[in-house]
């Protein structure tokens, strides 16, 4: 034990600093994005889920090139997620996303859409958090916001739902808006989606057309979780895809992820090897069409209209935020905003098709398919953006499920308690609890 | 649902876990614990992946992901060999510096698109065997192919030659190997850095052949621990860690494949009908990994396992004892 001692502490030492440099290092220099690693625990090590919020990033940007408040204020931190300050006089809007703002699907959309706001709307100052886990951590966040006094905070995950209104509560002041969730305060806390079933039933019917033609009518469905959105956007795709090609059906792969990229390709590979000749996905990576490559299939990217990229990709229901979030924030400035179920349809100008929006052409595939069912998707599209054909008239009867019961009658229309809730106790006649004929899977098992 | 393309999946996903497990048996042997296994793996996908996409050479990223967690590796070398720190601390630690640097040096490399990748390809001849032949030799990728290379070359090595008994000596009792001439302090960096590089290997397979790109810290998704467990399970034999590595690598395909049929042996498909078994399926991995770990930690299990005796004790020469 002659040396052993000062060589131990030496050590130790060298090792703090390393951890410290680690931990600051470029944060104050480039005002990006920093790694912030988090304390060692041994039940991180092991499971996978608690490792990706140890290692998470959290990124705050000031987007407006000039913030004066921004500039001189320390950033404040809430664990390992450094929140963004305000800009005096300006209208404040934070949003947090789930994945990096750059994940090429969901959260990309969400971000551009804060882009878009940012420039038409003179007088905001914009601020994001990106990869902040569902949850307890999401909460933190949010609270950080509200109190840093941002005036408007989007919350962008379903799992945001409810840490949002958990905050929403303690401040009355500041509007919360939340995507893609099923509760409201109709106060400050409100609730926003939008009828992407209408852009999924296009891509099925595109999808169903692509399979007939090369004589192979497997289909497949990458879903993430068994929630009423996913089962909904499943039917509304195998109703679209029915219309083309009565024969074809639809495989399903749960893959209980929103953003695994991984896994999101090997559950792509999983459908396409299981003989799917088109692959279409709930998640937020254009993985689908990445596989689809590979495999020589097909692959319907989501979310992003920049997701549809390689040759082997159809197309893309994708979102487009900026307009509706730009609507909004200068709604609730102007104090006439009324939070609450804000669900858009496709004449808002908040969905987009790939390959069939103004300035856009339809990709490779999708252009080698027949006349008369490019112009049905033209012509049901158009209808779409006059506001002619809503998401009711997807859900329109007869309806039949993959058990061959009629759920919807002819003549009916599913509603929106129907679209978005499983069970009839919540108050939907219909509800969302079927799968569409032609799918190949069972229901979610019911609490 | 087909097994030939479960484990054919398996096998290739299942090479990413052999390459970092076959390193931790190589720095283990030499007596040295270390827990970094997923930094290293992240640092070695991530620059793999950068230098294979600005350089449009894959191989060359291969080198460079080996080169820089083998680097990376030397970091934990110095602080348990040269100054004798905890081994579990600071390879704790070094996952952490390793994951952070990654993320920090990758930023903006997940929206390139996958460009130059390592080929694949079936081997003529062996690929017509039936069974065996589309599961091992049907288009894989050429890490495939060095994977069951290198399992039993690691395997001679270790067991049947001069070095290899150096390397078993300086993990059971280092003292008799010191008086024998053997320079403890300069094998156990070389191991530890052959670790490292194979580290770097396993990210380099995921990030330009298994799934190509660079996903943050999902590009890895704790596989890196999942290896550290399956030294264990291996008990330090490279051949036996095949076995764990791949099967777990079919075990990741099947929980997607086994939601498929609606018949499973005869009888109605639970993982279809309940769809939240599959998350039971996929903690399994995370599971086996803590229950061996906590198994492996009492010390008359380790030394039935076969353990290295000296592993985790920093070499003090002119110290008594081991």
């Amino acid at each position: 034990m002659h040396k052993g001692s000062f060589l131990r502490w030496s050590g130790m030492l060298a090792l703090l600093a390393l951890l410290l440099s680690a931990c600051g290092g470029t944060a104050p220099a480039t005002g990006g994005a920093t790694a912030a690693p988090a304390a060692p625990t041994a039940a991180s090590a092991a499971e996978p889920t608690a490792a990706v919020p140890a290692a998470a990033t959290a990124a705050p940007a000031e987007l407006t090139a000039a913030a004066p408040a921004a500039a001189t204020a320390a950033p404040a931190t809430e664990g390992n997620f450094q929140i963004p300050a305000v800009a005096d006089g300006k209208f404040n809007v934070a949003m947090i996303l789930l994945g990096p703002h750059d994940d090429g699907g969901w959260s990309q959309a969400h971000y551009e859409g804060l882009q878009y706001l940012e420039k038409n709307m003179p007088d905001a100052h914009v601020a994001y958090v990106e990869n902040v886990p569902e949850g307890a951590d999401s909460e933190q966040v949010i609270r950080s916001l509200a109190r840093k006094g941002f005036n408007l905070i989007f919350t962008t995950s379903f799992g945001y739902m409810d840490p949002t209104a958990a905050v929403a509560e303690e401040f009355p002041d500041i509007t919360f808006i939340h995507v893609s969730g099923y509760k409201t305060n109709n106060a400050n806390f409100g609730n926003l989606f939008g009828a992407m079933e209408s852009m999924k039933y296009l891509a099925g019917m595109l999808a169903g057309a692509r399979a007939k033609q090369d004589s192979n009518p497997k289909l497949g469905y990458m879903a993430t979780f068994p929630i009423p959105e996913e089962l909904r956007l499943g039917n509304a795709f195998a109703l679209g895809m029915r219309k083309t090609c009565p024969e074809c059906t639809l495989d399903v792969r749960w893959i209980n992820t929103w953003h695994d990229p991984v896994k999101e390709k090997e559950g792509a590979a999983s459908l396409f090897d299981a003989g799917a000749q088109v692959v279409f996905t709930g998640a937020d990576t254009p993985a689908s069409a990445d596989v689809a490559q590979e495999k020589g299939r097909w692959g319907i990217t989501y979310d992003w209209s920049g997701s549809c990229k390689v040759e082997r990709c159809l197309t893309a229901p994708y979102w487009n935020w900026g307009p509706i979030y730009t609507k909004i924030a200068q709604d609730v400035k102007a104090g006439t905003y009324k939070p609450g179920f804000d669900y858009f349809d496709a004449n808002s100008g908040g969905l987009g098709l790939y390959g069939f929006m103004e300035g856009q052409t339809p990709t490779k595939g999708v252009a080698e398919l027949p006349a008369e069912v490019l112009q049905q998707v033209k012509d049901t599209l158009a209808k779409m953006q006059k506001g002619d054909f809503t998401r009711f008239d997807v859900f329109a009867g007869p309806i039949k499920d993959n058990t061959g019961k009629e759920i919807v009658p002819a003549g009916a229309k599913l509603e929106q308690a129907d679209l978005d809730q499983f069970d009839s106790k919540t108050g939907c006649k219909y509800c969302m609890y079927w799968w569409a004929e032609g799918i190949n899977a069972e229901l979610p098992k019911l609490n | 649902m087909d097994p030939i393309i479960i484990l054919q999946a398996g096998v290739a996903t299942g090479t990413v876990l052999l390459f970092a497990t076959i390193g931790e048996i190589f720095a283990e042997r030499a007596g040295v614990l270390n827990l970094g296994v997923e930094g290293m793996m992240l640092m070695g996908a991530m620059s793999a992946f950068s230098v294979a996409n600005s350089t449009g050479n894959a191989w060359l990223g291969v080198l460079v992901g080996m080169l820089v967690a083998g680097l990376l590796s030397q970091l934990h070398a110095f602080i348990v060999i040269q100054l004798q720190a905890d081994q579990v601390v600071s390879g704790l630690a070094l996952t952490f510096v390793g994951t952070g640097l990654s993320l920090v040096l990758g930023e903006g490399l997940s929206k390139a698109g996958a460009g130059a990748l390592l080929p694949r390809f079936s081997l003529p001849g062996l690929a017509a065997i039936p069974f065996l032949g589309p599961i091992f030799f049907t288009n894989q990728s050429v890490m495939v192919y060095l994977g069951y290379l290198l399992a039993p070359a690691a395997w001679y090595y270790i067991y049947h030659t001069r070095p290899g008994m150096n390397l078993r000596a300086i993990g059971e009792y280092p003292a008799a190997a010191d008086s024998m001439g053997v320079n403890i302090y300069r094998l156990r960096y070389f191991y530890v850095f052959v670790g490292g590089m194979l580290a770097g290997l396993a990210g380099a397979t995921i990030s330009l052949a298994v799934s190509p790109g660079w996903f943050s810290e999902l590009t890895t998704g704790g596989q890196g621990w999942i290896a550290v467990g399956l030294v264990i399970f291996a008990q330090w034999n490279p051949l036996r860690a095949m076995f764990g590595a791949y099967a777990f690598g079919a075990l990741r395909r099947l929980i997607l494949d086994i939601q498929g049929p609606a018949l499973l042996f005869g009888a109605s498909n639970i993982f279809k009908t309940h769809q939240s078994l599959t998350y039971f399926l996929e903690m399994l991995p995370y599971a086996f990994t803590v229950i061996i770990l906590v198994i492996g930690s009492r010390e008359a299990v380790r030394n039935r396992l076969g353990a290295p005796a000296a592993l985790g004790v920093p070499y003090v020469r002119g110290e008594r004892g081991r």
